[in-house]
């Protein structure tokens, strides 16, 4: 009696088939339960996709204003010097090599009021800057209304706005006419500038030239800053050198700044923010999967009779888990391919009001259908295994 | 091998058998029943609640093993299968009809009947023609895409009837058929198991209702877990 047993086979495409009648028979349930993982999704490929999108927003931004730029200040505090580079420093530092342009700074001790009738000690925290003609290109700055100096505006008691500061004085536009109070005298307001990206604290200043600031306030213009552009590809070497040449005498009093140094750290910031996000992403993950668990226990539950018939139909313990299993695996697929569709919509929304670009890494869309996956599957593990341990004869007396 | 000797065309055997279950106090659902079906039989078995009825057709339908003494089903011996090769023989041999009807609500009857072949391995559109041939045989050939959920009792039964004997299995097993049905239904349902009867189908009927029981050719009356008569005239040693 060699009878042999065709065995009974579940074939990929009928599992999936069957994987999707309970999610066809409870829609709504099937709908909600998946939410959980849809928002998780959604959290970290938004979070991916906006710290990308700004990133790029960044790189784009240190593009156009550069990283080649390098402010040499004197070291200010108690016994640390004049708070003014020695008067060679401009030329000595111009003669480095790698160097391609240079601007000098000179703080001007005085404060600049809207009219002589403001008391002294209101000074709006404004400083006044004397400047060359060249701080404007070296800085990657632009004149929001009227016009930058030249020797011959430089010369005379002519004044150029920062943009914060112009709002302070209550100056929004050029007229021709307008005048400041600056150190007891009329001063004449001929521009005001854009915000500087580089040097957000010249926003707060209000420029003189060089020639005026020595012909009408007597000012010695020492360094107290010096702004230069350098071969791009020497940054570092200039770097070392640019203390000793500014001061040989006491290198150590000579401070020597990246700017765009600042704009990566801000970024470095925003990736720790960016990190908590995706913690708090990694979290409504978690409880979406335990959502899942919950409405595939319920569901082994209420399908008792559904499993002790397909028992009776020829199933294998194995078919019933896979179907349980696959059924967890798909509502952990829709929820990740719900989270990855509105991750990239709340990421083209707001890079859209940002004006940045959209980009959301593939990392992000491949590890968000890999975790909704995962964690559907880890899910469907324990009730898969319930419907599985079920006694046919049981199953099918409940109904 | 036992030394029993099986015709070739008994297609059921129950050989001694005894069903325990460990409950406490225990409860001794089956002592010692005996009786064979031959290929193309139809059998009722009949006994009060508490008789053993329901063991013995979850016994005689593999989805249970005796305590001892064994079921033969199409010459495959339970006792000596894996709990998979259980399934195969589920899957290849053996058809059921329940009281509960136990259809898929969002299926269609189409699905419904074509489903019961899932696990035969068969491709879909193979399943759905003999789902679709077996419910026109029972008169459902004007139902194929209504949900299931929206048919009438006697209507799901049908289907239900109709997803037994679709793979054309070596027998079919019915608990109490008609249990859920009212008269008109459940006279349909007795002439539709007589029609497959003539066809040659292989039909054992669990049932309490005595009047549908005798109206078969051969009854087997259970009582306390024994038989207690057996109308056909060969009796299984």
């Amino acid at each position: 009696m060699a009878l042999t047993l065709q065995p009974s086979k579940l074939h990929v495409t009928d599992l999936i088939r069957t994987a999707t009648i309970g999610i066809r028979t409870r829609k709504q349930r099937a709908a909600l339960s998946a939410l959980g993982i849809m928002i998780g999704i959604a959290a970290m490929v938004a979070v991916l996709g906006l710290s990308q999108s700004s990133k790029s927003e960044l790189l784009a931004q240190l593009e156009r204003l550069g990283t080649n730029l390098l402010t040499v200040e004197p070291d200010v505090g108690l016994g640390r010097g004049s708070g003014t580079l020695p008067a060679t420093a401009t030329d000595m530092i111009a003669r480095i090599g790698p160097i391609e342009s240079t601007s000098m700074l000179s703080a001007v001790g005085a404060h600049v009021y809207r009219n002589d009738l403001i008391p002294t000690g209101k000074t709006g925290g404004i400083s006044v800057q004397a400047v060359d003609q060249e701080l404007l290109d070296v800085l990657g700055g632009s004149v929001a209304d009227g016009v930058w100096f030249d020797d011959a505006r430089a010369a005379y008691p002519n004044v150029i706005l920062g943009s914060v500061a112009a709002e302070r004085l209550g100056v929004h536009r050029v007229s021709g006419t307008q005048q400041v109070w600056l150190a007891n005298r009329w001063f004449t307001v001929i521009g005001i500038l854009d915000l500087f990206e580089l040097a957000p604290d010249l926003d707060r200043s209000v420029f003189i030239g060089h020639v005026a600031a020595e012909t009408y306030l007597d000012h010695e213009n020492l360094p107290s800053r010096v702004l230069v552009r350098v071969d791009p590809t020497k940054v570092d070497q200039v770097l070392t050198v640019l203390a000793a040449t500014a001061n040989p005498e006491f290198p150590e009093e000579v401070t020597v700044n990246k700017p765009s140094d600042a704009l990566e750290a801000q970024e470095a910031a925003d990736d720790a923010f960016t990190a908590l996000l995706l913690g708090l992403g990694a979290v409504s993950l978690l409880v979406g999967g335990v959502g899942i668990a919950n409405v595939m226990v319920i569901a082994v539950l209420e399908r008792r009779g559904e499993i002790g018939l397909r028992r009776a139909l020829g199933a294998t313990r194995r078919h019933v888990a896979s179907q349980f299993l696959s059924e967890a695996l798909l509502l952990g697929a829709m929820g990740g391919t719900g989270g990855i569709l509105l991750g990239f919509a709340v990421t083209a929304i707001y890079a859209n009001i940002k004006g940045w670009a959209t980009l959301v890494p593939p990392i992000a869309v491949i590890g968000g259908i890999a975790a909704a996956l995962l964690i559907g599957g880890i899910a469907g593990l324990y009730p898969a295994a319930r419907a599985a341990r079920l006694s046919p004869t049981e199953a099918l007396r409940t109904t | 091998m036992s030394g029993t000797t099986i015709p070739a065309t008994t297609v059921l055997n129950v050989v001694n058998v005894h069903k325990e279950y460990a409950t406490t106090p225990p409860v001794h659902a089956l002592r010692g029943v005996s009786f064979a079906v031959a290929k193309g039989e139809l059998v009722s078995v009949i006994g009060p609640s508490g008789s053993g009825k329901s063991t013995l057709l979850h016994l005689m339908g593999t989805l249970d093993r005796p305590t001892s003494g064994d079921i033969i089903v199409s010459g495959h011996r339970v006792s000596e299968l894996s709990d998979r090769d259980l399934s195969s023989l589920r899957a290849h041999h053996i058809g059921f009809v329940f009281q509960q009807f136990h259809l898929l609500s969002s299926l269609t009857t189409l699905d419904n009947v074509a489903e019961g072949l899932l696990y035969t391995g068969r491709p879909l559109r193979e399943r759905r023609e003999l789902a679709e041939i077996a419910l026109r045989r029972v008169g459902m050939g004007h139902r194929l895409d209504m949900v299931s959920a929206k048919l009438s009792g006697g209507e799901m039964q049908r289907v239900a009837t109709a997803r037994a004997f679709a793979g054309d299995p070596s027998i079919i097993l019915a608990d109490e058929p008609t249990g859920n049905l009212d008269t008109k239904n459940s006279d349909a349902i007795v002439e539709l198991i007589e029609e497959l009867h003539a066809t040659g189908a292989t039909i054992v009927v669990i049932t309490h209702n005595r009047e549908i029981a005798e109206s078969f050719p051969r009854v087997v009356g259970l009582l306390d877990g024994q038989v207690e008569y057996d109308t056909a005239v060969s009796e299984v040693v």
